[in-house]
């Protein structure tokens, strides 16, 4: 279909406009950095997500309190740092399942039989509590968004302001991955009646533990 | 006079809406409701009105610079691993998907949500072809069971209510318990969708930013339904208008946040998706193949146009909709057209031609709401009359298909004869004198104006005359 292409094209190019300059724009002013986890959290609350202060190395501990009384017992984990330490500190009740094979050996029994999904993430954004994932072969695509509860470990160190911010300081125009994502609360709709109504397709509930 | 056919048709389904009061409660309740969450979202004018300057300019810029834009995003798309497809019309666009489903094997797709797709009837092109197509936003599977086109282009079954929609999955699923609850049902959807996602054969989707710089598509969403759609299946084919690419990511942060703010009044969707290529060896999901399909369908021939090229800036957000008086009043299917409400009125006459969508045109009081509420400042109220004015008294070589065939010679002498009169105060003030006469004699009946109204009657004594004797001098 080159040919659609080039016709396209050269009746695209039969006007010249000039293009107003967007730099000469104001700058938006940026956020201060010491109630950056307050204006995330008031953010991802606000949509319903679940947000826990923990120390560094307190969430494990959390998970084999939270996980049993959630009624979980099919957790999913990725093959990188995460799933690493829950294969070594087993939790009383709860089976972890490894995302270590292509989905197509396993499709059928990751979308019927997870209850939870835990993922890491490359940090978040203060401004609309939203946070940053790069799926990638540790963490794959499907951990994030097929289990009905989805928790994530947030390192607090990066939280940046708001999302031009976060595209600067972590540099995405250098390359980004196949799959990047904004995660801002579980899945909703509001397509019936525009009444808001918790986990259509994806999780039905997001919960972020900030450590440090 | 011969009335153009659209412009009855377009009559009739207005009546038919009109009449139609349960549904026209679900429309009056859902604007009301996203009116005020706009506000809440964007409480500031002035705060908004400098918000919308840095979008609209950034629209503008990448629409003055297009083609490169387009060539720059090919080349990054094409080494990112996405294959890129030009269709010039509807029929170009379909073909080129069913192409690819069927290189694929595909016989099942799920589908995000796309306007595109509406606009080319890709449904049904699939449908004939034997393939199963299942949408998945809740909207848009609502309205594929009832067998109707989606009535607002963010919320397409805004015109039902949950008894509508209880009856519909009772229809459909009839192994599954009744329920009239919103969230009985829409608990019934995730189940009977989670699993067509885990087996299509490819998912299809449309696309709300091109990013030209990094070779990136740009999907905004609450449900996931969006995320599933192009990372479950293992063939993803995207399809959008070729006005939809900016230049650089930093400039998508301004866009994004007044297109959920003016859409929804939420600071963000729960979801943003960014779309960079398919799987890579090392991955254990996402599609091994992402395919976009750019369609011009008219666009270029706007674009072109110096007077209407600004409607091209449109990020769909469906805010002019909203806050529209007629579409609030008739729904979106009383417009007949694929885009309802006032970007309907200003992009489809442009589309599909002014004998075929200029009626449209008619359905505006001018009012001006959905241009102060634009996030990209498209003067709608403005460009929405010069088009009528295009239909019959258009520029000259104006390049919209069918301009100036809405004249008709009746309407025409009439103005030019009144133009005549009121140009001099001579014969204005003997016409005056004329009507105040013979104002017994004024029909009580004048045809489409007195089916709603009361026919006007000339005072005994006219304006001029009243203030002449209220001592005002002519001069
Ligand atoms: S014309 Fe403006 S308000 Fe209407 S959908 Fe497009 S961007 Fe939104």
């Amino acid at each position: 279909m080159n040919e659609a292409r080039n016709h396209i094209l050269k009746r695209l190019r039969t006007v010249q406009r000039e293009a107003p300059d967007t730099n000469a724009l104001p700058a938006i002013a940026g956020a201060d950095a010491e109630t950056l986890i307050t204006r995330f959290r008031t953010a991802l609350e606000a949509v319903r997500g679940e947000v826990h202060r923990l120390r560094d190395g307190d969430w494990m501990g959390w998970l084999a309190r939270e996980l049993p009384a959630r009624g979980v017992s099919n957790l999913l984990a990725g093959t990188g740092k995460i799933g690493h330490t829950l294969q070594t500190h087993p939790i009383p009740g709860v089976t972890l399942h490894r995302y270590d094979r292509p989905v197509e050996d396993w499709k059928d029994a990751l979308f019927e039989h997870i209850d939870a999904g835990i993922t890491g993430c490359r940090g978040a954004i203060a401004a609309t509590g939203s946070l940053i994932l790069w799926p990638g072969p540790e963490e794959p695509r499907l951990l994030s968004l097929v289990p009905p509860l989805h928790i994530v470990l947030l390192d607090a160190a990066n939280l940046h302001a708001d999302l031009a911010t976060a595209i600067r300081a972590q540099g995405w125009t250098q390359g980004l991955p196949t799959n990047a994502l904004l995660i801002t609360g579980p899945s909703k709709t509001a397509d019936i009646e525009q009444t808001l109504t918790w986990g259509i397709h994806g999780p039905r509930e997001l919960v972020v533990l900030v450590l440090g | 006079m011969n009335v153009p056919g659209p412009m009855t048709a377009l009559r009739a389904r207005v009546r038919e809406a009109l009449g139609k009061a349960p549904v026209r409660r679900n429309f009056r309740a859902a604007m009301d409701g996203i009116r005020a969450k706009r506000a809440d979202a964007l409480p500031d004018a002035t705060d908004f009105a400098q918000r919308r300057a840095r979008t609209a300019a950034i629209r503008a810029r990448a629409l003055a610079r297009l083609p490169e834009l387009l060539e720059r995003l090919e080349q990054r798309l094409e080494a990112n691993g996405i294959r890129v497809h030009w269709a010039e019309d509807a029929a170009q666009a379909n073909a080129i998907v069913l192409d690819l489903l069927r290189q694929a094997g595909a016989r099942s797709v799920i589908k995000g949500k796309s306007m595109v797709s509406e606009e080319i009837g890709l449904n049904d092109v699939l449908g004939e072809a034997g393939i199963a197509v299942v949408e998945s936003d809740l909207g848009e599977y609502i309205v594929q069971l009832a067998g109707e086109p989606p009535s607002h282009i963010v919320a397409p079954a805004i015109h039902k209510n949950r008894h509508e929609v209880a009856t519909l999955f009772q229809a459909h699923h009839p192994q599954r318990e009744a329920t009239e609850d919103i969230e009985g049902l829409t608990a019934e959807a995730r189940q009977v969708l989670r699993a067509r996602f885990a087996q299509a054969d490819a998912g299809i989707s449309g696309v709300n930013f091109l990013v030209a710089e990094t070779g990136t598509l740009v999907l905004v969403e609450n449900e996931g339904n969006g995320r599933l759609s192009t990372s479950a299946p293992p063939l993803h084919i995207a399809i959008t208008g070729i006005e939809k690419v900016i230049e650089r990511l930093d400039e998508l942060p301004p866009l994004l946040d007044l297109l959920t703010r003016s859409a929804t009044g939420q600071p963000i969707t729960t979801y943003v998706n960014f779309i960079s290529g398919p799987r890579r060896a090392d991955e254990l999901d996402g599609p091994r193949e992402v395919h976009l399909v750019l369609l011009d369908n008219g666009r270029a021939r706007i674009h072109a146009d110096p007077l209407f090229a600004d409607t091209l800036r449109c990020i769909r957000c469906g805010a002019c909709i909203n806050h529209c008086p007629v579409y609030v009043q008739v729904g979106g299917h009383a417009y007949g057209s694929v885009y309802p409400g006032p970007i309907g009125a200003l992009l489809e006459p442009q589309r599909l031609g002014l004998e075929a969508g200029g009626s449209l045109t008619s359905a505006c009081t001018l009012c001006g709401a959905c241009g102060d509420v634009c996030p990209v400042a498209i003067p709608l109220p403005g460009l929405i009359n010069q088009l009528r004015a295009e239909g019959v008294e258009p520029r000259t070589d104006s390049p919209l298909p069918d301009a100036g065939r809405l004249r008709h010679r009746g309407e025409a002498l009439l103005w030019r004869l009144w133009a005549a009169i009121y140009a001099h105060p001579r014969r204005y003030r003997w016409l005056a004198r004329l009507l105040t006469a013979l104002r017994r004699l004024a029909p009580r009946r004048l045809g489409a104006w007195t089916r709603w109204r009361e026919a006007p009657r000339p005072a005994a004594r006219d304006l001029h005359r009243l203030a002449r004797e209220a001592g005002f001098s002519d001069e």
